[in-house]
C-alpha cells in the first residue's frame, strides 16, 4: 500500500483535499489573534473577524453580542463546511468524516443525559449541542431512565450502537455512571476509528494512528487525573483506557495505580514526547496540563498537513478549526468579563 | 519620472499612462469629512494607507465605521424584510434630500424597532394562527377516525349482539348500549393524546412510542393533504395527525416526553362529538376573527416597508458613501497636534487643478478657518497606471490588462490592439456571411446598451456585453477579410465585376485554373470566385494565406520591436532589430517580391540555401538582380564578392554578440557614472531631497547593489530567447493560415454536406431539417466555437508573440477613491 496511493488518491479525494487544504489557509494566524487579544469589546472583535472567513457569518448579527452569538456563528460556518464535504464525499472518506463527529454525539449523549437528570429543559439542552453531534432522535434520551433503556430507545438507532456492548446495566443513571458510560464510549469509539485507519492503510494509517494514539494517551492521563480521589477501583480505571497509544499496556499499568499527579507525572516522564509536556509544568501543578496537552496536539494536526493523500487532513482541519473556536470563545469570554490580563492563558495560536 | 512623459512627445492618452504625481494634503479636522467626499466625488486621487501598522479597531474614525456597519446590516434587514413581503426597493431617487449621517442613523433604528415590533407581533398572532388551524384539521381528522371506529364498533357491537340475542335486540336497543358503554368506561381507562407530528419523523416516532411503551399503546396516524405551516418554525412541512392511546400515568408521562422530543404539537380533543362540533366552530371563529387582524398587520407593515422601499436605495448609497468616507479618512494619519489629518495619494497630474477646486470648495462650505494644503511629493516609487479610456477602449485595455498591467508609462500595446486584434482575429475567421452575423448579434448589445448596463446579466452574456465593442470591430474586419477571401458561408460572389478567367470552350463545368484563360482585367479586390471550387483551390490559397500570416507576423513583431526602441528612447535604455528583419524580413521581401514580379522561384529553396551554403549559385530561383551576384558598382572590394544575402546573413550573425554584449557594458558604466554623481551632488536640491527622505523612509529605494555577472546572465537569456524567439514566433504566425483553412473548409462541409445535399433530395422536410441542421451547425460550430477559438489564438498572438517583445506589464492599477465606483463593489 505504501506510497501508492498517490497514484489513485486524487480520483476520489483530491478534491475535497484541495478544498480543505484551502479551509485551512482560512484559519486565523497570530497576528489575527494579537490583534484579536487587544479588542475591547465584542464588537470589536465581531469587527475584526468581519475581515476574515467569518465575516458572513456575523455581519447580521444585531450589536449587542454576545459571546455565545459568536460562538455559535462560528461554528456553524464549520458545520457548513463539514455539510459540504460530506456531501462530496465517496467512500471511505464519507464514512472517514462520520467517524470525526462520534465524539461530538457522545458528548451531546451525554450532556442530555446529565440535563435531565438535574431536571433541566430538554430544549435548553439542545441549544448547548454541538451541532455536528446531533441524530435525529436525540431528543428523546431525556425519556431514559437507565442505561438500558437509553440504549434500547434511542443509541441502537444511531452509529454510536456498537459502542454501547460494554455499558449496559440496568443500574439507575448518576452522574458517576454517565461519566464513566462517556469514557468507556470514548474508548470503543477510538479503538473502532483506530482500526478503521488502519483498515485504510497507506499514509492515512500511519498520520491517523499518531493523531489517535495522542488523543487515546491524553484521554488516559485525563482520566487518570480526574479519578484521583474518587472511588473508580484501580481495575475499573484501567478498564477505561483505549487499547493502543503510546502508553499501551505499560504506561495504562502505571497510571492505573497513580495516586497523585506526581505520580502520574513520574509515569509519564518515562515517555519523551510526553516528558517535553510534563517539563513545561511546575510540580504538583495541573491547571496547565490540558493547555500544553492542546498545544501539542495544535502542533501535531499541522504536521499533518505536511503530507498528501491522506484523509488525516480532514481529521486535523476539523480539530483545529474546533480549537480555533475554543480560542474565540475564551478571547470573546475575557474581552466580555473583563479579564483581559487572562486572555493568553488558554489561547492556543495555530500558526 | 512625471515630468520626462509630457516633453518628448505629443500627449497620446493611452500610448503612455497618465503622468501621475503622488501629492500630500493636510487637512483641517473640521473639514475632513467634507474634503474626502468631495474628493470621491471626483474620484481622481488613490489614497495611499498611512495607518497600515494599525488594526482596524484603533484607527481614528472605527467607531464610526462600527456605526455604519450597524446601518448597512440594518438596511440589509429591510432589504430581506421587503424581498420577503415580495417587492423590491424602487429604483426612482427622489433626488438629494439631506439627511444628516446621524438623523439617519436615528431613522433607521426607528424604523428597525418598529419593524421588528410588527414582525414580533405578527408573528404571535401567526404562531396563534398556525395553531389554531392545526387544532381544526386535528379536530377534523381526528373526529373521522372517531366516528368511523364507533361506527364499525356498534357494527361489530350490533352483529355480536344480533348474534347473540337474535331477535330481542329490537326491544331494548338503547339501554343496551348505554350499559355497554358505561362498562367500557369502568373496565378500562383508556387515555389519549392527539397532535401533528412531522412526515418525516413520523416513523422514528412511532418507533419510538413502541419501544418505549412496549407496545403498550395503539396508534393511529392519517397524513394532512397538503402542508402545514409549523406554528414554531414558521415553515411549512408536511405533517401526521395522530391519536395515541394508552393506559396508565407512566405510560402518559413517557409519550409526552417524546411527543416534546419529536416537536410534536398536541392538542386536546374532546371525545363527545357535540363537543367536537361545538370545539369546530369555536376554533373556526376564531380563525375568521385572527385572520383580520393578521391581515390587518400585515397591511400596516406593508405600507412601512412601502416607504422603507421609496428611500432605500438612497439611504443605502448614503451609507456605503459614508462608510468609504471613514474608511479612506482611516488611511490618514493624524497630525500631532491632532488638529488636522494628512493624506498622501496618487493622483494624475492633469487633476492638479480639480483637486486644488475640490479643495478649497470643501474648506469653504465647512466654514473651515484654514483651508487645505496641497502639495506634490518626490518620490522613487514607481506610481500606479492610469488609462483615460472610454466605453469603446476599455474593452481593449482589458484585453491587455488581463496579461499583466502596464508599468507607469511604458507603451501601451492596448493602442495597436484596437486594430490588431480584430484583424487578426477577421484573418482566422475571414467570411462576410459570418461576420454580418456576428455584427447583427453584437449590435443588438450595442443598441440595447443603456437598458442592459443598468440590468444583472448571467455570466456568460455578461462577459460578452462587455466586449461588444471588440467583437462590433472584429465582426467588421471580419466582413472585411470575407470579401478578400470572397467567401459567404463558403459561396463565392462576383461582387466587384466578372470574373477574370473564362472556360476555353463551353463545356467546362469544374475545369481546374489551367483550363481557363485570362479573358478580362485582374479582378479588382479580393480573391477571384474561379478559384473557388477548382482543383487548385487549396494549394492557391494555402500558399497565399501562408505567405500572408508571416508577412503579418513580421509586421506585427517589428511593431514590437519598434515599440521596444520607443520605451528604451523613453527609459533611457538601448537596444536592436537586426536579427529578426535579416532573417524575416527578407522573407517577407521575398515574398511581396515574389507577388510583384509573378515569378516561380522557390522560397524555401532560397531560404534554406541561405544558411546551408551562402556562396552556391541561385539559378533559377533568383528572383532580383544583385540578391546573389556581386554588386558591381560597389567601390569597396571587399564588398565585391559578399553577395545581399550574404550580408544579410552575416548582419543576422553579428546582430547576436551585438544584442549580447553592450547592455550589460553600458549599464555597468551608467551605474558607476551615477555614482561618481551622487557624491557631487548639487547642493540646491538637498533640502527637497532632505524632506523626500524624511518623509518617505518607508518607500524603499531602487539603489540597489548593482551585480555585472547578474546583468549579464539576465541578457544572455534575453538574447537565446529572442533568437530562438524570432524563428519560433514567426512560426507561430502560421496558426492564422491554419485556422483560417479550418474555419473555411468547416463551413464549405457544412454548405456542400448539409444544404446542397438536403437540396439534392427536393423534398420540402429534408429540405427543412437540411436548412435547421445548417443553422445550427453554423451558428454553434463557427459562430460561437470558432469565434472563441480564433479569439484565443488572436489573444495568443498578441500576448506572447507581439508583447513579450516590449512589453514588461510590471505595474499595478491606479484605483481612485471614486463614488462611481462603490455600486460595483456591491455583492
Amino acid at each position: 500500500m505504501y506510497g501508492f496511493e498517490a497514484m489513485t488518491f486524487n480520483i476520489h479525494g483530491g478534491y475535497l483535499e484541495a478544498i480543505v487544504r484551502g479551509h485551512r489557509a482560512g484559519l486565523l494566524t497570530a497576528t489575527d489573534y494579537n490583534n484579536l487579544c487587544q479588542c475591547e469589546t465584542l464588537d470589536d472583535i465581531k469587527m475584526h473577524l468581519s475581515a476574515t472567513e467569518y465575516g458572513p457569518y456575523l455581519q447580521n448579527e444585531p450589536s449587542p453580542l454576545h459571546t455565545t452569538t459568536i460562538v455559535e456563528k462560528c461554528t456553524l460556518k464549520l458545520v457548513d463546511e463539514y455539510k459540504h464535504m460530506l456531501c462530496q464525499a465517496t467512500e471511505p472518506l464519507s464514512t472517514f468524516l462520520e467517524y470525526i463527529t462520534y465524539g461530538h454525539m457522545i458528548d451531546n449523549v451525554v450532556l442530555i443525559v446529565t440535563g435531565t437528570l438535574h431536571e433541566r429543559d430538554v430544549q435548553e439542552l439542545l441549544e448547548k449541542c454541538h451541532p455536528l453531534g446531533m441524530f435525529d432522535s436525540i431528543a428523546t434520551l431525556a425519556v431514559a431512565q437507565n442505561m438500558r433503556e437509553l440504549y434500547r430507545l434511542v443509541l441502537v438507532d444511531t452509529p454510536l450502537a456498537p459502542y454501547f456492548s460494554e455499558c449496559i446495566t440496568s443500574e439507575d443513571l448518576d452522574d458517576m455512571n454517565i461519566e464513566i458510560m462517556r469514557n468507556t464510549l470514548y474508548k470503543a469509539y477510538l479503538e473502532d476509528f483506530y482500526k478503521f485507519c488502519q483498515k485504510l492503510g497507506g499514509a492515512t494509517a500511519e498520520i491517523m494512528s499518531d493523531l489517535l494514539a495522542f488523543e487515546a494517551d491524553r484521554r488516559a492521563v485525563n482520566i487518570t487525573i480526574n479519578s484521583i480521589g474518587t472511588e473508580l477501583t484501580r481495575d475499573d480505571r484501567r478498564k477505561l483506557y483505549s487499547n493502543f497509544g503510546l502508553l499501551y499496556p505499560y504506561g495504562h499499568e502505571e497510571l492505573a495505580v497513580c495516586e497523585d499527579i506526581d505520580q502520574v507525572r513520574g509515569a509519564m516522564e518515562k515517555y519523551p514526547p510526553y516528558q517535553s509536556i510534563f517539563s513545561k509544568l511546575s510540580y504538583g501543578e495541573s491547571q496547565m496540563l490540558d493547555k500544553a496537552f492542546y498545544e501539542e496536539e495544535v502542533k501535531r494536526l499541522c504536521l499533518a498537513f505536511e503530507q498528501q493523500f491522506h484523509y488525516g487532513v480532514f481529521f486535523a482541519y476539523m480539530r483545529l478549526r474546533e480549537q480555533e473556536i475554543r480560542n474565540l470563545m475564551w478571547i470573546s469570554e475575557c474581552v466580555a468579563q473583563n479579564q483581559k490580563s487572562r486572555v493568553h492563558d488558554s489561547v492556543v495560536f495555530i500558526f | 519620472m512625471g515630468d520626462r512623459g509630457g516633453g518628448c512627445c505629443p500627449p497620446m492618452d493611452l500610448f503612455r499612462s497618465e503622468a501621475m504625481q503622488l501629492v500630500q494634503l493636510i487637512i483641517p479636522m473640521e473639514s475632513a469629512h467634507l474634503t474626502v467626499s468631495y474628493l470621491g466625488d471626483l474620484g481622481l486621487i488613490q489614497f495611499k494607507d498611512l495607518n497600515s501598522d494599525k488594526s482596524p479597531f484603533q484607527r481614528t474614525y472605527a467607531a464610526q465605521i462600527k456605526r455604519c456597519g450597524e446601518m448597512a446590516r440594518k438596511l440589509r434587514f429591510f432589504k430581506e424584510q421587503m424581498l420577503k413581503a415580495g417587492f423590491s426597493p424602487s429604483a426612482k431617487s427622489l433626488g438629494e434630500t439631506n439627511i444628516g449621517f446621524d438623523d439617519l442613523e436615528v431613522k433607521l433604528g426607528e424604523l428597525e424597532a418598529e419593524l421588528v415590533e410588527m414582525n414580533a407581533n405578527g408573528d404571535k398572532l401567526q404562531r396563534g394562527y398556525n395553531e389554531l388551524l392545526e387544532y381544526k384539521l386535528v379536530l377534523q381528522k381526528a373526529g373521522e377516525f372517531f366516528t368511523s371506529a364507533q361506527r364499525s364498533a356498534t357494527a361489530q357491537q350490533r352483529e355480536m349482539e344480533s348474534q347473540q340475542m337474535g331477535d330481542r335486540t329490537l326491544e331494548t336497543p338503547l339501554l343496551r348500549e348505554q350499559e355497554t358503554a358505561t362498562d367500557l368506561s369502568k373496565q378500562v381507562k383508556l387515555g389519549f393524546i392527539s397532535g401533528l407530528v412531522p412526515r418525516e419523523k413520523s416513523m422514528a416516532f412511532e418507533r419510538i412510542l413502541f419501544r418505549a411503551t412496549r407496545g403498550n399503546v395503539f396508534l393511529k396516524q392519517v397524513p394532512a393533504e397538503e402542508p402545514i405551516t409549523d406554528p414554531v418554525s414558521g415553515e411549512k412541512m408536511e405533517k401526521n395527525v395522530f391519536v395515541v392511546f394508552y393506559s396508565g400515568e407512566r405510560a402518559k408521562n413517557k409519550i409526552l416526553k417524546i411527543c416534546e422530543a419529536f416537536g410534536a404539537n398536541r392538542y386536546p380533543f374532546a371525545e363527545d362529538l357535540g363537543k367536537q362540533a361545538l370545539m369546530i366552530t369555536e376554533v373556526s371563529g376564531r380563525i375568521s376573527e385572527l385572520k383580520t387582524t393578521i391581515d390587518a398587520g400585515l397591511l400596516q407593515r406593508d405600507n412601512l416597508l412601502r416607504t422603507i422601499g421609496d428611500q432605500f436605495e438612497e439611504w443605502n448609497l448614503k451609507v456605503k458613501k459614508e462608510k468609504s468616507i471613514y474608511h479612506t479618512l482611516n488611511m490618514l494619519s493624524l497630525d500631532v497636534t491632532k488638529k488636522c489629518l494628512v493624506a498622501e495619494g496618487w493622483s494624475p497630474v492633469f487633476a492638479t487643478k480639480q483637486i486644488q477646486e475640490a479643495l478649497q470648495r470643501a474648506a469653504f462650505d465647512s466654514n473651515s478657518q484654514v483651508g487645505a494644503i496641497f502639495q506634490v511629493l518626490h518620490t522613487r516609487e514607481s506610481p500606479p497606471t492610469y488609462f483615460r479610456t472610454n466605453k469603446f477602449t476599455s474593452a481593449f485595455q482589458e484585453i491587455v490588462d488581463a496579461y499583466g498591467v502596464a508599468k507607469y508609462q511604458e507603451a501601451n500595446p492596448g493602442v495597436y490592439t484596437i486594430v490588431t486584434f480584430p484583424f487578426l482575429f477577421a484573418v482566422m475567421f475571414g467570411d462576410w456571411g459570418h461576420g454580418i452575423c456576428l455584427l447583427l448579434a453584437t449590435l443588438y448589445f450595442i443598441v440595447r446598451e443603456k437598458k442592459l448596463s443598468s440590468q444583472k446579466l448571467g455570466d456568460i452574456t455578461e462577459m460578452t456585453f462587455g466586449g461588444r465593442y471588440v467583437i462590433m470591430m472584429m465582426s467588421l474586419f471580419s466582413i472585411y477579410t470575407g470579401l478578400v477571401y470572397n467567401e459567404f458561408f463558403s459561396v463565392p460572389f462576383e461582387l466587384f465585376g466578372r470574373s477574370a478567367y473564362a472556360c476555353r470552350d463551353l463545356s467546362c463545368r469544374d475545369a481546374t485554373t489551367v483550363g481557363l484563360i485570362k479573358v478580362r482585367d485582374t479582378y479588382p479586390f479580393g480573391v477571384d470566385p474561379a478559384w473557388h471550387g477548382s482543383r487548385s483551390e487549396l494549394p492557391f490559397l494555402n500558399s497565399l494565406k501562408m505567405k500572408m500570416s508571416i508577412l503579418l507576423g513580421v509586421a506585427q513583431m517589428n511593431l514590437g520591436i519598434i515599440l521596444s526602441y520607443f520605451n528604451a528612447i523613453f527609459f533611457r535604455n538601448s537596444l536592436n532589430m537586426i536579427f529578426l528583419n535579416s532573417l524575416f524580413g527578407y522573407l517577407s521581401f521575398l515574398i511581396i517580391v515574389k507577388w510583384c514580379t509573378g515569378s516561380q522561384a522557390d522560397l524555401y529553396h532560397i531560404l534554406i540555401y541561405m544558411f546551408l551554403s551562402p556562396t552556391d549559385e541561385l539559378g533559377e530561383n533568383q528572383l532580383f538582380p544583385g540578391q546573389k551576384i556581386t554588386q558591381g558598382f560597389s567601390s569597396n572590394l571587399i564588398f565585391l564578392c559578399i553577395s545581399f544575402q550574404q550580408v544579410l546573413l552575416l548582419l543576422a550573425l553579428v546582430s547576436v554578440p551585438w544584442m549580447l554584449l553592450p547592455k550589460p557594458f553600458l549599464l555597468k558604466r551608467q551605474h558607476e557614472n551615477r555614482h561618481q554623481g551622487q557624491s557631487y551632488a548639487p547642493l540646491e536640491s538637498t533640502d527637497e531631497t532632505l524632506l523626500s527622505v524624511a518623509n518617505h523612509d518607508s518607500h524603499g529605494h531602487d539603489h540597489e547593489e548593482f551585480e555585472f555577472s547578474e546583468v549579464f546572465v539576465h541578457q544572455l537569456i534575453h538574447t537565446i530567447e529572442f533568437v530562438l524567439g524570432a524563428v519560433s514566433n514567426t512560426a507561430s504566425y502560421l496558426r492564422l493560415w491554419a485556422l483560417s483553412l479550418a474555419h473555411s473548409e468547416l463551413s464549405v462541409v457544412f454548405y456542400e454536406k448539409v444544404l446542397l445535399l438536403a437540396w439534392g433530395y427536393n423534398n420540402i422536410i429534408i429540405l427543412i431539417v437540411g436548412i435547421i441542421v445548417f443553422i445550427f451547425a453554423t451558428v454553434g460550430v463557427l459562430l460561437i466555437m470558432e469565434t472563441l477559438s480564433a479569439f484565443l489564438h488572436a489573444l495568443r498572438l498578441h500576448w506572447v508573440e507581439f508583447q513579450n517583445k516590449f512589453y514588461e506589464g510590471d505595474g499595478y492599477k491606479f484605483y481612485p477613491f471614486s463614488f462611481a465606483l462603490l455600486d460595483d463593489e456591491d455583492d
